[in-house]
């Protein structure tokens, strides 16, 4: 399996983090007030009712990638947080596609659909919406094709990914030890 | 034993070992206040001016002791008067825990009458905050509250608390407080490679900021400078941490820092770097920071490392653990050849003239620490005054010296003052350096130094002018004083009698010494004005994005 240059340049990490209110605040507003620049970002529950995933790609070079895991590391709210291998990485994307069509139309645009084994889910007689599941790199080429077409409504929702083989070697917060405090006596007044 | 919000309030703070809160009452914490009002044998309340000064206090009170500050305010305008507090103790990496009450949690987000999402706001600038819901989840966010501001890292955490929950009723079980934790795990390996580049270093350097004051202890630092002849510099944060005159101390770095501290940081083949973050008024540029040295960082906080200035080797942990396991590995040796070199630059070093006739900052800082000697606690607002204080001085202890390094808050002093000095009683010796901008800025606490009859000494470095902004204007502005001349009239005597304080003017060192050996005298707070020259300067200077190359020194 090759991988495109595009592909290979995008960075894609993973964080486990605490299913609670306003967790997706403070990772969106670390990400913004340390200018980060990401390119998607999803987020959804998981088999463990106390941690939420979010999935977050980025193209950056080392240093902003690394400074992107340790300040994410920082919050509170941070159970886990690590990059996915490129080459075990498994990416994929949902798209829907509502596109303006007529009876004269109809036939090539599922021709195109069904190339790209994309699923039309409605069909009005003024248009039509495509879903298709894939990696990202699928998806802009899919979009490609209706470059001549009328686009009325697009959504994608961002990347999701894990990795092949078993369960992931995450990254392991740093032991903390603890120990008494040394502070000054408390009843100096 | 079912308690009320507003009980269990209390008992979590007493179970925690908080003995004083700053704050100011108001609506929404009603019942609080009536709690500790019932509680004022076992907690005491500091009433403050503003709440803006009852933050800084708790953050004084956190930077005099290494205890957790505790700040208490109202909703809405009360909150947010907390905000810049907040952001100094966050930028500074000050423990401490502020409470805002808020509106009953049926009327969240309704913009009812002083609310304010004070978590929201708060978000950037706290390590993590909370609004509680249910009055059964009070106790324990409270306990996380106290444990992440001392961990690791150590920083503000917010926790809002509606009207109804301090009302609402539940079983409360007493626990005793959580160990302070620290990172302590360190590689073996990276012990074992910083102790070798040690051992080879024929120029090596200590750097060390305000995490070696927030570390385990600063005793294995000078250890290892001591062991292995290791001369060391230290930031704004740090001051105090080496005492004043001792050999290999350097003085300060960075942008108004000594020559010799920071040619000897371009000249080092070998920069360790302790509890710092390599800020750009230390690493005024980052590419040629150090450009001919390796360098080690050690730092708490692994997000530090490597983030503006490229190391290395990086060390994750207690500045105090880690170095304590570097020690065995060092042989003793004596760099003589190096020690010389520097002794050189600090000939060439910026020295202020004296006067008889007019008031020096450098005289009147120098008479400050021949009266009030090695063990008073200095409190500085921000700008000329606080960079005066910073270079001149006689730092002896590594909690004496309070300053806003991070967030450079103007008006920070007062409150912070008044902080330290609670925390330390009234025998302690506060003396607070202030400029008369910054001062104009939160005075109003005098009121407060007053009612709690406070001895802190104010000296009021006053040249008429926002001194700091004026010296950049006149260096590269081509003195075109925009908005820094603010022709005010202020009588600070007339103003201290004012609020019931004590004041003096000075305009000549023997004024100056007369007022404030007077001021020592004082049960209360005093005001001591000094009239200084307007065109006074903070020197050396290193022009921002410049290096020791570009250093001015007149």
């Amino acid at each position: 399996m090759t991988t495109s240059p595009n592909e290979s340049a995008r960075r894609v990490i993973t964080l486990l983090v605490a299913n609670e209110n306003g967790v997706l605040a403070r990772v969106a507003s670390l990400f913004c007030r340390r200018g980060f620049n990401i390119d998607s970002l999803t987020v959804s529950a998981t088999n463990d009712p106390a941690i939420s995933r979010i999935t977050v790609t980025l193209n950056g070079d080392e240093q902003a990638l690394s400074q992107l895991i340790l300040q994410t590391d920082r919050l509170e709210v941070t159970r886990q947080v690590f990059e996915l291998d490129p080459d075990k990485c498994l990416q994929r994307e949902l798209l829907l596609l509502k596109v303006a069509c007529t009876s004269r139309n109809r036939a090539e645009l599922r021709e195109i659909s069904s190339i790209y084994k994309a699923k039309i889910i409605d069909l009005s007689p003024d248009s039509m919406v495509f879903e298709l599941t894939g990696k990202p790199d699928k998806i802009d080429a899919f979009l490609t094709m209706f470059d001549g077409y009328n686009i009325l409504e697009l959504c994608r929702t961002g990347v999701t990914a894990m990795e092949r083989g078993g369960k992931h070697p995450h990254l392991q917060k740093p032991k903390q030890e603890v120990r008494a405090v040394q502070l000054p006596r408390q009843d100096k007044r | 034993m079912k308690l009320t919000g507003s009980q269990i309030f209390v008992e979590v703070l007493v179970e925690q070992g908080v003995d004083t809160l700053f704050g100011y009452p108001g609506g929404a914490i009603l019942n609080l206040y009536d709690e500790l009002y019932k509680n004022s044998d076992r907690i005491r309340h500091v009433l403050t001016a503003h709440e803006q000064g009852a933050s800084h206090a708790a953050d004084g009170y956190a930077r005099a002791t290494g205890r957790t500050g505790v700040v208490l305010a109202t909703s809405g305008p009360g909150a947010t008067n907390l905000v810049t507090g907040i952001a100094t103790a966050y930028m500074d990496s000050v423990p401490m825990v502020a409470f805002t009450g808020n509106v009953a949690t049926s009327m969240l987000g309704k913009d009812s009458f002083q609310e304010a999402y004070i978590e929201g706001i708060t978000m950037p600038i706290t390590k993590h905050n909370y609004t509680v819901r249910r009055v059964e989840d009070l106790a324990d966010t409270m306990r996380a509250a106290f444990r992440i501001a001392q961990s690791g890292r150590k920083g503000p955490v917010l926790v809002d608390i509606p009207k109804d929950i301090t009302a609402a009723t539940c079983e409360f079980t007493p626990k005793a407080p959580e160990l302070i934790r620290t990172v302590t795990c360190y590689d073996e390996d990276d012990v074992l490679r910083a102790a070798e580049l040690i051992n080879a270093a024929e120029r090596p350097l200590i750097y060390f900021g305000g995490g070696v004051c927030s570390a385990a202890g600063c005793q294995p630092l000078r250890d290892l400078l001591e062991k292995a002849d290791i001369p060391a510099t230290y930031t704004l944060m740090a001051a105090g941490v080496l005492s004043y005159g001792e050999p290999r101390n350097l003085g300060m770095l960075g942008m108004h820092g000594c020559y010799a501290a920071n040619k000897a940081i371009d000249e080092a083949d070998l920069v360790i770097a302790v509890g710092t973050r390599f800020s750009d008024r230390v690493a005024l540029k980052p590419e040629t920071f150090a450009r001919r040295a390796k360098i080690i960082q050690i730092d708490i906080d692994p997000s530090e490392l490597g983030k503006n200035v490229a190391v290395d080797l990086s060390l994750t942990g207690d500045a105090s653990y880690i170095l304590q396991a570097v020690l065995p590995h060092i042989r003793p040796t004596e760099h003589t050849a190096w020690r010389t070199q520097i002794a050189a630059w600090q000939k060439n070093d910026y020295k202020p003239t004296d006067s008889d006739t007019e008031l020096k900052p450098h005289q009147i800082i120098r008479e400050i620490c021949r009266q009030a000697g090695p063990d008073a606690v200095y409190v500085t607002d921000v700008g000329q005054h606080q960079m005066w204080a910073a270079q001149y001085l006689q730092h002896t202890k590594s909690r004496g010296f309070l300053t806003s390094g991070g967030l450079g808050t103007m008006g920070f002093g007062y409150g912070a003052a008044i902080g330290a000095q609670m925390a330390l009683g009234p025998d302690a010796r506060v003396v607070m350096l202030t400029g008369d901008g910054s001062f104009h800025m939160n005075l109003n606490e005098g009121c407060t130094a007053v009612s709690y009859g406070l001895p802190i000494i104010t000296v009021i470095f006053n040249n008429q002018v926002l001194g700091m902004v004026r010296q950049w204007q006149t260096t590269f502005y081509g003195k075109r004083y925009s908005d820094t001349d603010p022709q005010r009239r202020t009588d600070f005597v007339k103003l201290a009698e004012g609020f019931g304080a004590k004041g003096y003017r000075a305009a000549t060192p023997a004024e100056f010494k007369a007022a404030f050996a007077d001021a020592m005298q004082q049960r209360g707070p005093s005001w001591i004005d000094c009239r200084i020259g307007k065109d006074e300067k903070v020197l050396p200077m290193i022009p921002g994005g410049g290096d020791v190359n570009d250093i001015i020194m007149k």
